[in-house]
């Protein structure tokens, strides 16, 4: 009863080629753009902007790079903090060594240049699949991260390899402040998460949701394996190269390699488990869970807790919890938070009625 | 020459290491098809426990008898709460499942024991042998010994047990298997249990190397290109592939790392695990599955 499709019907291809088809949800979807855009800025404080939302935001588009890989396509993949490494260096990079470069633009290269490591570590999926394809991709955690750290010219022979982000000036506009580097990656986000959301309805995104459910059967009907896997790296890349930039130049400032390590892999596919592979709106709730169960266990112990848990089992006890939750929302709920929405929305679609 | 042959042995029998912790992967994976990440946790969690009970002043076997102990329970929640609820899910699932697993336990261990650097001593000097003109560590020797009869009991287990026997019929096929009476259940407790004991040796061994502490779970990473080179399912492949492994890395080392620049021994195992799978997909001793990717 709180909303329902009915009386709304699709009369032209227009309509039907629709994101959002019924106008509650174009509705919804414009309420949050406008809150997000307009609302949020003036609401939130610094603390707010810097620790919560942005790495909400950059998580949620590293969680989409994957998950057009691992949830789409149906590749496993332990490398996305490389993907990320890549991204942050060649963005910092192409800004550092091309005069007058404009800020997005060297966003987008250091993506395509992180699509291209994605594109030669992707190689070998086309010969072995599964745990065997963990190894290719867990070769280039390793190797990523060498290169970044012992070849000086990655960081402009900073001596401790690490990169610290210019001023962010995008057409004479400093958007250093939080709120201005809220704003400049929600805005990326945004666009970046319309546009996967277009891709996996596309010719290409069913081309992975094929080749995922049963590879042999894509082939035998005429899909491309070999185009279709290696677009599927490609644009994953794309996507965590643009999130690790976002990383390191909106939200930590200064980067190292070692931040991109086996952890922040293990991070960005616990937010798809958690949030539901195969969806665009799960990675944005795996990444809130993930950005927030760590505040709240601190300020639970802080205050409710307090004297209860020492600060230093703190992090064994969230450690104990995420591994708990993973393997839970594995056995209950496979498809993760996106399919508990998913839930509700049916729910409230015929509430109060039984069915 | 010699140093040539003295990196190569030293590289050798620090793969007998690597062996260690990959054999646990393989009876894993060869009775229960499910890729355990979280070897790497029990090996923590196993040498963690044993080396705190042995500083609260309780006699080495005893102290080996309740880890072991411990281990079986650990099992035994894995089969009960996990597992069991994971059945007929793609393999993939299973494998995440076990990423879950293995921050639980370290987190438990780590919340238990505490965070702090334990030394273990077994009483085996490190003191470098000299054998035929090259110096070989003493330890090494016996982890290589440790290893050895580790396969010749595994072996004897699998081949001559009615367990060991059941373990296999359930590899190779489990529906068979349940249809003909063995109970599933109990193989995966016994398979998790003896994964656990294959953890307890590996975790005395690397502790008494490295220090008992955080990075004992990080072998993980280095067993896994082991377990590419040797096959999933077969536990001479195992140690084969810890000795190419162990050797190559050394020699790259030693020989190529000066020349691109140091530490390069945590990618190294990797692409050549990776040159492997381009040649041989399914390891030198590996079940060859006939498969479209």
């Amino acid at each position: 009863m709180l909303y329902r499709e009915s009386g709304q019907f699709i009369s032209d291809y227009r309509a039907d080629r629709r994101l959002f088809r019924l106008w509650q949800e174009r509705a919804g979807f414009y309420l949050l753009l406008v809150f997000a855009f307009a609302v949020v800025p003036f609401i939130a404080n610094d603390y707010w902007f810097s620790a919560i939302l942005v790495p909400f935001l950059v998580l949620s588009l590293a969680g989409l790079g994957l998950n057009l890989l691992t949830g789409y396509a149906g590749q496993l993949s332990l490398g996305s903090a490389a993907f990320m490494a890549v991204g942050a260096f060649a963005a910092y990079n192409f800004h550092l060594r091309i005069e007058g470069l404009p800020f997005l633009l060297s966003f987008i290269l250091g993506g395509v240049a992180a699509a291209g490591v994605g594109i030669l570590f992707g190689l070998p999926s086309l010969r072995i699949k599964g745990f065997y394809l963990l190894v290719s991709t867990l070769a280039a955690q390793f190797f990523v991260q060498w290169v970044l750290t012992s070849v000086g010219w990655f960081s402009n022979n900073n001596a401790s390899g690490v990169i610290t982000a210019p001023p962010l000036l995008i057409w004479g506009r400093d958007f250093s402040s939080p709120a201005g580097r809220y704003l400049l990656t929600l805005a990326v986000v945004v666009a970046l998460a319309l546009l996967a959301r277009n891709i996996v309805r596309s010719e290409l995104g069913r081309h992975w949701m094929a080749v995922r459910d049963m590879d042999t059967a894509a082939a035998v009907i005429g899909i491309p394996i070999l185009k279709t896997k290696l677009l599927a790296f490609a644009i994953s890349s794309f996507f965590l190269g643009v999130a690790g930039a976002l990383w390191a130049f909106t939200y930590l400032g200064t980067v190292e390699p070692h931040g991109f390590d086996l952890t922040r892999s293990f991070q960005i596919l616990f937010i798809i488990i958690i949030g539901g592979m195969g969806s665009i709106l799960g990675n944005f709730l795996g990444a809130a869970f993930i950005v927030l169960l760590p505040i709240l266990l601190s300020n639970l112990s802080g205050t409710v807790l307090a004297g209860l848990i020492d600060p230093g089992q703190l992090e064994n006890l969230q450690k104990i919890i995420f591994g708990g939750l993973i393997v839970f929302f594995l056995i209950k709920e496979p498809f993760g938070l996106a399919r508990l929405w998913q839930n509700f929305r049916e729910r409230s679609r015929i509430w109060p009625l039984r069915y | 020459m010699e140093f040539f042959f003295e990196v190569l042995l030293g590289g050798l029998l620090a793969g007998v290491m690597y062996s260690l912790v990959a054999i646990g992967f393989v009876l894993i994976y060869k009775a229960s098809g499910v890729f355990n990440f979280a070897q790497g946790s029990m090996v923590l969690f196993a040498a963690l426990t044993f080396v705190s009970l042995l500083e609260r002043g309780i006699p080495f076997w005893l102290t080996f008898g309740i880890t072991m102990l411990t281990m079986v329970v650990l099992a035994w929640a894995i089969e009960r709460f996990m597992l069991r609820k994971l059945v007929n899910r793609p393999p993939i699932t299973l494998f995440m499942a076990t990423l879950g697993l293995s921050y639980m336990i370290e987190g438990l261990a780590q919340a238990v024991w505490g965070a702090q650097v334990h030394g273990l001593e077994l009483g085996i000097s490190d003191e470098p042998l000299e054998l035929g003109g090259m110096l070989l560590s003493q330890f090494d020797i016996f982890a290589a010994g440790v290893a050895g009869v580790l396969v010749i009991f595994l072996s004897w287990l699998f081949n001559k047990t009615r367990t060991g026997i059941s373990l296999r019929a359930v590899a190779d096929d489990q529906l068979a298997a349940l249809a003909v009476g063995i109970k599933l259940q109990r193989i995966w407790l016994i398979v998790w249990a003896v994964a656990g004991f294959v953890g307890l040796v590996a975790g005395l061994l690397w502790g008494a190397r490295l220090g008992v502490q955080f990075s004992l779970s990080l072998v993980v990473l280095k067993a896994l290109p082991v377990l590419i080179i040797g096959g999933f399912t077969s536990i001479g492949g195992a140690i084969v592939g810890g000795l190419i492994i162990g050797a190559s890395e050394k020699l790259a080392e030693v020989f190529i790392g000066p020349i691109i620049g140091g530490g390069i021994e945590n990618w190294f195992p990797y692409v050549l695990a990776l040159v492997f799978l381009l040649v041989r997909p399914a390891g030198i001793f590996g079940e060859r599955a006939i498969e479209r990717v």
